[in-house]
Parts: structure tokens; C-alpha cells; sequence
């Protein structure tokens, strides 16, 4: 049998059909810089600085944010 | 007092603000998802190069769309954990189970398919790209439907038990919560509400082609698809509507008070078709809530009941705890506000004595107050309020954006079917300018109609963030107003941007493509992604 005919894996030809899709791109790579920008901001400055879960930032476990829960909505 | 209620507004406003922007794009991609993949499903069928180069024109434009509308919904989830830490908590049993169903199966089918339906073209057989194609569709569908099941069950909440030593409700019944009546309603509501947005838009855009006198033949043949995908969607949008309006009637009646501005019932209770509120009214004093209305009669025990004898209770009657009996016509009591407030009480003070039993290790003690917290639940959130006002809400703004909606819709429908009439039977009118510009003006309407459908929903349902169970005032997170509005700002300025450059790019893509004819088009698309 020739080697040289022989189909690459599914996972070379999955990574291929990626790859030059995204090489293709043309109005794709204006959205893809969007996209990207978009989920740097969301992740890295707003998650990151502004919106960390409280809860879990200021309580080890469970039992503690059940009381801190407890506390606050049983004070108000 | 005052920091409290500005934490809570700030915070209200900017999740509204993150829902809204994040509700721009999601109709747009799941029904611009089912457009495209009936053309493309007619392009397989009849092999037909202009029903391809239709569909990669399309497709365009719901790629620009789920682009920039990818991730807008995360930072709602942010938010839950910030500013909403209590109410996040409080749900989170019941809340995780669809946010996580959403991402796991729904996000990754979007997401694998998607890529096959732009990288694919000649790559894939055409059926396996057709498959992608309806796929990625059924995906986003299938995100709607858990996020608007969480949702269903802020409004209406069934299928829990609250766990005093967790301090959260925890989901006993999936079965109740992912099938409520509400979810269903709901679902299907919002979904189709997707597609007649999505076939205003087409028709819009391919009005605008005809203004041009550019590609006649793309934007005919998408204006029928456009067309009918959009009436279908809005007969089905308003039939469930009717289905909402009973659900609504049954669980949120203030709701359904404030929605029409009603403050004292009656059996055959009209519907109001056209209002101009009394600004003066207030739910103790005897003005008059309209200065100006068309009313229709009978409407609204109609709507709500499907039965024109029926009682619909107002604002006064739900908060004295007022209904009609409809075998006998007698007037019964239901549990008042003020009992309601005193009921919510004493829940929450048993909570406080089982925690104070559980300190001492009083089994007993515990026992019994959790019986009588058992007992109060269902008016748990009732306890945080002073007075019945505050379990009122926003009347102006649920009724206005109530029949905003209803008109934008009665006034899409009518477009829709002269649209489709023009095209079948009197396709010279397509070549009128009046059909083009009523065509173009119809897609901020049907965007207008869209939002103020969650106005509605999500208005209407204050001050709950948990109907009945718990308020707004005590889910929020014990945070400053100041965080809050630097967020709320921050988020104004991002979404501005991203909205901005969306609209830059869609625009570009349609003038582009109104330079070139169909044939051209054809011609142009091999690699153009």
C-alpha cells in the first residue's frame, strides 16, 4: 500500500479545516478582533477588577456564605 | 436608607441596561439563524446558484450579528455574583442547573457548527453543510430555552424547597421548573418574537435594496422567506402572548394590574387599547387612572381568563385581597398585603429562631420553627416591606411599554401581510417608495416591540427578583452605589462601542452587496468569508 495515499487522522483533518477556515477569513477577522477584545475586557479588567463574586472572594466555604447570607437577609 | 434604595436602582438599572443590550442581538441570530437555513435548505433542494449566493448573503450578516453578540449574556452572570451575591446565593441551586445545561450543550453545538457553516463551503457535501446549518440554529434555540426556564422561574417559582441550614432554595422537582407553564409560554413567546424580528429585518434590508433599484431579484426572493418566517413567528408570538396573559393572570396578577393600569377590577373587565395615564393616580386616592383611553369591553377578562364574565382583580383588590368568585359572583378573600407583610414576618423571624435554636443544638426547637417557616414561606419576601406600595410596581412604565409592544405588533402584523400580499398578488407595489420606507422604518419599530417586551416582563415583576419569595432590596449585595455606577458607565461606553461597530459592519456588507448584482454576487463568493 502507498503511504502517500493514505487520508490523514480525523483530528489533522479537523485541525486543517480550522486552520484554513480561519486563514480564509476576511470580514471573519475584523469579528474575530471584536470578539477578542470583547472577552479581554470582559474577563481580564471587568471579571478581574469590577465584578468579583463576592462570596466566594470573602468566605472559605459554604457555611460561611450561608451565614453571611443569613446575616444579610435576616438584618434588613 | 437612601444608599440602600440608590444600590438597588443602580444596580436594577445596569442589569437592565446589560439585558437589553445583550436582547439586541439575541432575537436577530435566532431568527436570522432560521431564514438562512430555509434558504439554504432551498438552494439544496432546487441546486439553485441564487438561492446559494442568497444564503451566503445572509449568513453574512448573522455571522456580523453572533460576533458581536457573543458573550454579551456573561456579564449578566457577573452581576448575579456582584452586585445580586445574596440572590445569587439564594438561587443558586435552582439557577445553575439551566445556566449550566445552556453552556455545556447548547454553547459548544453552536459553537462546533458554526464553524462548519462558514469554513465549510466546498469542504463539506452540502447536506453536512445543511445539517451545520439548521444545527447551529437548534443550538442557539436551545440556549434560549434554558436561559428563559431560569427566567420562568424568577417569575413564577415552583419545583424548590428552602433549606434553612443552607440558606438557599434547592431544587426538588426539575421536571416542575424546566416544563412550568410560565417557561413554556415563555420559551415560545421570546423565541418567536425572534423570528418576526428577524423577518422585519430581512424585509427592511431588502426594501432598502429595492429603494436602490439593486439586486431586485436577491431582495425579492428574501423578502418572501423574510416575510412569511416573520408572520409565522408573529402569529405564534401572539398566541402565546394570549398564553402569557393567562400564566401572567394566574401567578403575577399585580403584574397584570399594572400592565393595563387597573386599580380597581371588575368582572367583564374592558381592555384598555390606547391610554394616556393619570400621573396624579395613586393607590390611595380616588383619581381617575386614565385621562385618555380607548377601551375595548370585555378585553381583558378575555385575555386573561378567556371567559368575558370573569373578575380581573386591579392593583387595590390584590393588595386588599379581593376576588370574585366565578360560580357564585361573591366577592372572597384571598390573603391581603397587609397579611402577606405579617405572614412574610413571621417567616423570617422563624428563620432567625431556628438559627438561634440550631446555636443552642435545640433539636425540638428547631423542628418547630421550621414548621412555621414552612408554614410563611410562600410570603418570605413580603416580610421586607414597610408598606403594600412597595409590592407595587412601576405602573407608567409596564403599562406604557405593555401597549408600546401590542401596537408596534398589531402595526408589524399588518405590514407583514400587505408585504406578503404585495409580493404574491401586486408585486408592483414593492416598486413603490411608501411600501420601501414603511418596509425600512419597520425594523427600529419591531426593535422597539422587542425590548419593550421585556420591559414588561421584567418591570412588571418588581420589586420581586424571586416572585413572592424575595425582593430587590434584599437580593442586592451590601455594596456602595458608587462601584455600581462606575460599572454602569463602563458597560454604557462598551456596549455603545460594540453596538456602533456592528451596525458599521452590517452596513458595509449590505452596500457592498448592493453594488453587485446576483449574478455577481454568485461569482464573488468563493472565498469570501
Amino acid at each position: 500500500m502507498n503511504n502517500d495515499n493514505k487520508k490523514p487522522n480525523i483530528f489533522v483533518r479537523v485541525w486543517r479545516f480550522y486552520i484554513d477556515g480561519f486563514r480564509s477569513m476576511t470580514v471573519g477577522k475584523t469579528l474575530w478582533a471584536i470578539i477578542l477584545v470583547k472577552l479581554f475586557v470582559l474577563f481580564f479588567i471587568l471579571k478581574l477588577f469590577f465584578f468579583p463574586n463576592i462570596l466566594s472572594r470573602d468566605y472559605d466555604n459554604d457555611a460561611d456564605r450561608a451565614k453571611a447570607v443569613a446575616a444579610n437577609l435576616l438584618n434588613k | 436608607m437612601i444608599d440602600l434604595m440608590s444600590v438597588v436602582d443602580w444596580s436594577r438599572a445596569q442589569f437592565a441596561l446589560t439585558a437589553m443590550f445583550h436582547w439586541f442581538f439575541v432575537p436577530l441570530t435566532l431568527g436570522l439563524g432560521i431564514i438562512v437555513a430555509v434558504m439554504e435548505t432551498i438552494y439544496v433542494r432546487k441546486r439553485s446558484e441564487k438561492w446559494l449566493a442568497a444564503t451566503k448573503f445572509w449568513m453574512r450578516l448573522f455571522g456580523i450579528n453572533f460576533a458581536c453578540g457573543v458573550a454579551t449574556g456573561i456579564i449578566l452572570e457577573f452581576e448575579f455574583g456582584t452586585n445580586w451575591s445574596n440572590y445569587s446565593w439564594f438561587v443558586g441551586d435552582i439557577f445553575g442547573a439551566p445556566l449550566a445545561i445552556e453552556g455545556i450543550l447548547a454553547f459548544f453545538m453552536e459553537a462546533t457548527f458554526i464553524a462548519v457553516m462558514f469554513f465549510g463551503w466546498n469542504k463539506v457535501s452540502r447536506r453536512f453543510h445543511l445539517t451545520a446549518t439548521w444545527l447551529t440554529t437548534i443550538g442557539a434555540t436551545i440556549s434560549a430555552l434554558w436561559i428563559l426556564i431560569a427566567n420562568a422561574w424568577m417569575q413564577y417559582p415552583v419545583g424548590m424547597k428552602f433549606n434553612p441550614d443552607e440558606m438557599r432554595n434547592v431544587m426538588d422537582n426539575f421536571w416542575s421548573v424546566a416544563l412550568s407553564p410560565m417557561a413554556l409560554n415563555k420559551f415560545f413567546h421570546a423565541v418567536m418574537s425572534g423570528w418576526a424580528l428577524s423577518g422585519v429585518v430581512v424585509m427592511g434590508i431588502c426594501c432598502w435594496f429595492l429603494l436602490k433599484k439593486r439586486n431586485v431579484e436577491l431582495a425579492t426572493m428574501s423578502m418572501k422567506v423574510g416575510a412569511w418566517v416573520g408572520i409565522i413567528g408573529l402569529g405564534l408570538t401572539m398566541l402565546t402572548g394570549d398564553g402569557s396573559a393567562v400564566t401572567v393572570a394566574k401567578h403575577q396578577p399585580m403584574k397584570l394590574a399594572a400592565m393595563e393600569g387597573l386599580y380597581d377590577g371588575s368582572t367583564e373587565q374592558e381592555i384598555v387599547g390606547f391610554g394616556i395615564l393619570n400621573p396624579a393616580k395613586t393607590i390611595d386616592n380616588a383619581e381617575d387612572p386614565m385621562l385618555f383611553d380607548i377601551s375595548i369591553p370585555y378585553g381583558l377578562s378575555v385575555l386573561a381568563r378567556h371567559d368575558y364574565q370573569a373578575f380581573v382583580p386591579g392593583i387595590n383588590d390584590i393588595i386588599a385581597g379581593r376576588d370574585i368568585d366565578p360560580e357564585t359572583g361573591d366577592t372572597v378573600n384571598t390573603v391581603g398585603y397587609a397579611e402577606r407583610i405579617e405572614r412574610g414576618r413571621a417567616a423570617q423571624e422563624a428563620l432567625r429562631q431556628y438559627n438561634a435554636a440550631k446555636e443552642a443544638g435545640d433539636t425540638a426547637a428547631m423542628a418547630a420553627q421550621q414548621a412555621a417557616l414552612e408554614k410563611d414561606y410562600p410570603f418570605f419576601g413580603y416580610g421586607y416591606f414597610d408598606s403594600v406600595e412597595e409590592a407595587v410596581p412601576n405602573v407608567p412604565m409596564t403599562f406604557y411599554a405593555f401597549h408600546i409592544m401590542v401596537l408596534a405588533g398589531g402595526f408589524i402584523l399588518l405590514v407583514l401581510l400587505v408585504a406578503l400580499f404585495a409580493l404574491y398578488k401586486k408585486p408592483k407595489w414593492t416598486g413603490k417608495r411608501l411600501f420601501q420606507y414603511i418596509g425600512i422604518l419597520s425594523i427600529p419599530i419591531i426593535y422597539v416591540c422587542s425590548q419593550c417586551g421585556w420591559i414588561v416582563a421584567e418591570v412588571g415583576r418588581q420589586p420581586w427578583t424571586i416572585q413572592d419569595i424575595l425582593p430587590a432590596k434584599a437580593a442586592i449585595s451590601d455594596m456602595t452605589a458608587a462601584s455600581v455606577q462606575t460599572t454602569f458607565f463602563i458597560f454604557l461606553f462598551l456596549f455603545c462601542g460594540i453596538l456602533i461597530a456592528e451596525l458599521c459592519i452590517m452596513f458595509k456588507q449590505i452596500r457592498l452587496r448592493s453594488n453587485t448584482e446576483l449574478s455577481d454576487e454568485i461569482n464573488s463568493q468563493e472565498n469570501d468569508k
